[in-house]
């Protein structure tokens, strides 16, 4: 991975969503704000959300990490560090 | 079932297996459905069907449905043009269809044999994918051209398989229908694919929200008039099944990851099997046991509103199976892709209110069923194990069933059954 670009991780994220459910509008939530619950996003919306993410990226997300992922910026952050990790 | 026979067996001469002419009705697609729309036919004069080939896409109150059909034979005539509404058993088509060799005739039961040979005068030329001809007149004289037993096998190895009204709407906007990926059975390419239906066609009732909300209306109505409920509530600790279910998903890749909603429709499908009062339908003033156990699972649309299509044979797949249908059914429930047999089979519902839900969810009972098993929110919360207080994941499970077909005792030892299972992940 030649380094990384959060601006690019964001929109991974949000095509990523968009993908799932393009009847929603990603750009409707705050940065910070629990986007499950905003945009009525259940278990089964999260883990496709999560395989899209990882489709895209070649991450494996595990379960275990998806409890700290509940917002735009989580998930940004996951990703730019996860893609910059060893 | 979705055919009756309308004419006699009638012996064809000469090698010909006996064949008779069915009508292919409008299906139920759901306790709530009066009528549905013809939105597309995915099939011509003169193809040969297989039981289960999804023939025609057809517009509810609730989503487009893709309807299959429940004989192996061979179109002979399409009845219903794209755009009409007509009512439930009304003919849609007709399907030229072999006679079993015990006279009984097409059954629309499933059968085991696969789908019929050619007959020996097929020399296998492809059929071009006829467009649906609305003047009865031409009709009729398209059908006799083409008679049934004569047509061929439609080959379609050389062509992008596609849809008659997709074909026809390739070559006026003068598309390639090879660039199109298709979202059809198979991968064909269907109307929607292309951008949807030609303009000159009105869809039944302008606003399709209102339409799902009114048939909700209707159903949830008719069940609160007509069914005496009870209601039965039990928490269940989950704490060691999601710990069963962590361990793994640890070792399984993304898409292959399977969610506590799987393990719940697991138990429901076992205790269910153990407690037959609850699995059926309340018909004609008496109850009627399901043919097998199809789970109607309960999914909201985010444009609002919800349906509730089933898993079926819910018992007969395991953890990883029943996980893989559930995802596949909600795919395509948001998709607006159900099929007809998902939507008309369900014997019992489940409902899951998942992790934004409420604690606690009593449902109503979709009618005829007589049982609706709901879950609440799962959360943790202080739990006694052995001498302690501790920290533990429940939910509450709740049953409402209709006190005609069952009593509380039932009830009751279907939630203890559920509990049991689910406290033994393993053998779920």
């Amino acid at each position: 991975m030649t380094g990384t670009d959060p601006q690019l991780d964001r929109q991974i994220v949000v095509d990523a969503i968009a993908d799932v459910a393009p009847d929603v509008d990603p750009a409707t939530v705050e940065a910070d704000e629990d986007l499950w619950y905003a945009l009525e996003l259940d278990s089964m919306d999260q883990l496709r959300v999560m395989t899209a993410i990882g489709e895209r990226t070649g991450l494996d997300i595990p379960e275990r990490d998806f409890p700290g992922l509940l917002t735009l910026d989580d998930l940004t952050a996951y990703v730019t560090a996860r893609r910059a990790g060893p | 079932m979705s055919q009756r026979s309308v004419s006699a067996p009638a012996s064809v001469a000469g090698t010909a297996a006996p064949t008779t002419v069915v009508d292919f009705v409008m299906p139920s697609l759901g306790a709530d459905m009066e009528e549905g729309a013809v939105t597309e036919w995915l099939v011509s004069v003169g193809d040969r069907v297989a039981r289960g080939d999804i023939v025609v896409i057809v517009e509810t109150e609730k989503a487009d449905i893709d309807v299959e059909v429940w004989n192996d034979g061979v179109i002979v005539e399409l009845l219903v043009e794209p755009g009409r509404s007509v009512a439930v058993g009304t003919p849609m088509a007709r399907l030229r269809v072999e006679v079993a060799g015990d006279g009984t005739g097409p059954t629309g039961h499933p059968s085991d044999e696969g789908p019929t040979a050619p007959s020996p005068i097929d020399d296998g030329t492809p059929v071009d994918g006829t467009p649906l001809d609305t003047d009865p007149a031409r009709r009729q004289r398209t059908a006799a051209i083409a008679p049934p037993d004569r047509a061929a096998v439609p080959a379609r190895v050389d062509r992008t398989p596609a849809s008659p009204l997709a074909r026809r709407l390739a070559a006026t906007r003068g598309l390639d229908l090879a660039a199109v990926a298709g979202s059809g059975p198979g991968g064909a390419v269907v109307a929607r694919d292309l951008g949807g239906e030609p303009a000159d066609r009105e869809p039944p009732t302008p606003d399709p929200s209102e339409r799902m909300r009114r048939a909700i209306a209707d159903l949830m109505s008719r069940a609160n008039r007509d069914i005496p409920h009870y209601h039965l509530a039990e928490t269940i600790d989950l704490e060691p099944s999601l710990a069963w279910l962590e361990r793994v998903n640890v070792d399984r890749p993304l898409r292959q990851r399977i969610l506590p909603a799987a393990l719940l429709l697991r138990g429901v499908a076992a205790a269910l099997a153990a407690n037959p009062e609850l699995n059926g339908f309340w018909v004609g003033g008496r109850f009627r046991p399901g043919d097998g156990i199809h789970l109607g699972v309960a999914i909201a649309l985010r444009g609002g509103g919800l349906v509730a299509p089933a898993i079926r044979d819910a018992d007969r797949l395991d953890l990883v199976e029943t996980m893989s249908a559930l995802r596949q059914l909600v795919e395509r429930a948001r998709a607006g892709r159900l099929r007809g047999s998902e939507m008309s089979s369900a014997t019992a519902t489940v409902t899951n209110l998942g992790d934004h839900g409420a604690e606690v969810v009593n449902g109503v009972i979709h009618p005829p069923q007589v049982a609706l098993i709901g879950f609440g929110r799962i959360e943790t919360r202080p739990a006694v194990v052995g001498d302690e207080v501790v920290p533990r994941r429940l939910v509450i499970a709740t049953l409402a069933a209709d006190h005609r077909a069952s009593d509380g005792q039932r009830g009751s030892r279907f939630l203890n059954d559920l509990r049991r299972h689910l406290s033994r992940p393993e053998e779920l």
